[in-house]
């Protein structure tokens, strides 16, 4: 990064990378639930509050996770910047526009 | 005439109309004018942002297509459409602070703004412009068809009478109240939606006799309606799958959801949408198509799945209550065009016209302009919704895939990647309309993926070949 990056980009660079990530697991959670175990045959199909168990852990339970999940992201991650800055100050050539 | 439905339906049309009516008396003339008709002044707070992404982004197939699919195919469609779970937090996480930033930086009002300002290249602006004002526009008639056929169905009236009423409704807001009004009213209609699809779920489980009973009927009927797999195991995991590109994480490329992180007031504004955001599109995906597999013990042997719906909250629920909950899907087809309306509009006026036709246009003028075009659009979009013509069918098929191909990368590199330039951006915008629409056409669903996954990954491939070309990198240090 050269000189002159404004800063408040650094944060934002690491947000957009933990949002990923979420959405990666979030995948992989869903993947791996709904076809490990819906894929078995369906006589060993086990039900939790009358759903598939599949079904149950893969689209109810992840639903909960991952807001959960969001809300613990953005509360503890995430950093409040300003949008606005005084452009006169740090970043000389900032505004070039 | 079934008043019992209809009285609800008329209360919701009127309010959304009376309130957009009242947002246009916040409307400020002067220099702030487009920025306040387009963007709503920036000042977008965390509720009212995540309903309108919600809203914008939960259309007809939300609430009719969506949940006529899951009565066919069953616990697998469901299972689909929770892909869309990502949607809520990934589109804002990724566009996040940053493109807010630049957004003030550069003063931009729309997504073409910003590409002019990275790309500095008229080609980027002139095929983005197009590429927004021809799907979009073909993609805002099918909804409007859709709007037409909800009323239609409901209320007895005649189609043309329908498409009438309904986008009346939408264009006297949209026009007096610009972007306010859209959002405001996008926020009630995200209210209707949530509150609807607990109605018609907590209906649809009592009239089923509780969901064991339901999941013991339907594996009764066909085991394969409770797998992932789908009734007729067309469901395959990596079809499925392939979903997360169209309707989860590729949503980042569409226009009308990434315009609407540039109106965010503040940083808490985004993170407060983020978490709302991703509760509400959760909760309404799997309670919508939940109660269409549901449905299917209901009311066995609905032959046309997009009257799964209707008929299901006129089955389950009295007549006023049917009302209020039909007024759901009306929302969310009305919050979809009506910023699809105001996107095509500010393509027109801002991004060619005050660009490259007249950029000294007086302040005045282009208020009148504003109304004047986008209320010509509507009345266009109307003409051709009371009797669609083909090419508009067939564009309208290749919208929202075409779109994501076409701006993904763009944007997101764009904002991430320095190295990015115009012919980079030039190469991915035509790489991945035109792959998009030959694989649509030759190779629909090839090796068992849905057609958008193939052309994100070239429009990549050419964002980045592009690139490395010799071209004009932008001297600016804005991004």
């Amino acid at each position: 990064m050269k000189k002159g990056t404004d800063w408040r980009y650094r944060v934002s660079n690491r947000e957009a990378v933990m949002g990923t990530v979420l959405a990666i697991l979030n995948f992989i959670w869903w993947y791996a639930f709904a076809y490990g175990l819906g894929g078995r045959p369906i006589k060993e199909y086990t039900y939790i509050l009358g759903f598939p168990a599949w079904f149950f852990y893969s689209c109810i339970v992840g639903f909960v996770v991952f807001t959960i999940l969001v809300w613990i992201m953005v509360k503890f991650f995430f950093i409040e910047v300003p949008f606005e800055l005084d452009e006169t100050n740090e970043d000389g050539e900032g505004d070039v526009r | 005439m079934n008043w019992d439905v209809i009285l609800p339906l008329a209360f919701f049309l009127i309010s959304v109309f009376l309130v957009g009516i009242y947002t246009s008396r916040h409307i400020k003339s002067g220099p702030s004018f487009l920025q306040d008709y387009f963007l709503a002044g920036r000042e977008l707070g965390g509720f009212v942002l995540a309903m309108t992404m919600v809203a914008t982004y939960g259309s007809a197939s939300s609430f009719i297509g969506g949940p006529g699919a899951a009565y066919q195919l069953g616990l697998g469609w469901v299972l689909l459409a929770m892909a869309q779970l990502v949607t809520g937090y990934f589109t804002l996480a990724v566009l996040g602070k940053k493109f807010a930033i630049v957004a003030r930086k550069i003063n931009a009002v729309t997504l073409i703004d910003f590409l002019k300002a990275r790309y500095e290249s008229k080609w980027v602006v002139i095929l983005s412009a197009l590429s927004i004002v021809v799907f979009l526009f073909s993609a805002m008639a099918a909804q409007w068809v859709g709007g037409g056929r909800l009323i239609e169905s409901f209320t007895g009236v005649s189609y043309t009478t329908a498409l009438f009423i309904f986008s009346g409704s939408v264009l006297v807001y949209v026009i007096a109240g610009g972007f306010r009004a859209v959002v405001i009213t996008d926020a009630i209609q995200g209210v209707v939606m949530v509150i609807g699809t607990v109605i018609i779920l907590a209906g649809t489980i009592l009239a089923g006799g509780g969901i064991e009973n339901i999941m013991g009927e339907l594996r009764a009927e066909n085991p394969n309606l409770i797998t992932p797999y789908g009734s007729d195991q067309s469901l395959t995991p990596l079809y499925v799958s392939s979903f997360w590109i169209l309707v989860g994480v590729g949503v980042v490329g569409l226009p009308q959801i990434s315009v609407r992180a540039m109106s965010y007031r503040n940083a808490k504004a985004m993170h407060r949408a983020m978490i709302i955001g991703t509760f509400v599109v959760g909760f309404i995906m799997l309670g919508m198509h939940l109660a269409g597999v549901f449905g299917r013990v209901v009311l066995p042997g609905i032959e046309v799945p997009d009257k799964v719906m209707p008929l299901l909250a006129l089955e389950v629920l009295p007549g006023w209550l049917a009302g209020i909950v039909l007024a759901a899907p009306l929302a969310a087809v009305m919050s979809t065009v009506d910023s699809v309306l105001l996107l095509v509009s500010s393509a027109i006026i801002k991004d060619v016209y005050i660009n490259y036709i007249k950029p000294d246009a007086e302040e005045q003028f282009v208020k009148k302009l504003s109304f004047g075009i986008t209320a010509v659009v509507g009345l266009s979009v109307f003409a051709m919704a009371i009797n669609p013509p083909d090419l508009l069918i067939w564009l309208n098929l290749f919208a929202f895939g075409g779109l994501e191909a076409a701006f993904i990368w763009p944007i997101v590199l764009g904002l991430y990647w320095k190295r990015g330039n115009a012919n980079g951006a030039i190469a991915s915008l035509i790489v991945g309309v035109g792959s998009y629409m030959f694989l649509h056409l030759n190779y629909p669903n090839l090796w068992g993926m849905h057609t958008v996954v193939l052309p994100i990954v070239l429009s990549l491939i050419a964002y980045i070949v592009g690139s490395f070309t010799k071209g004009v990198r932008p001297h600016t240090n804005t991004f």
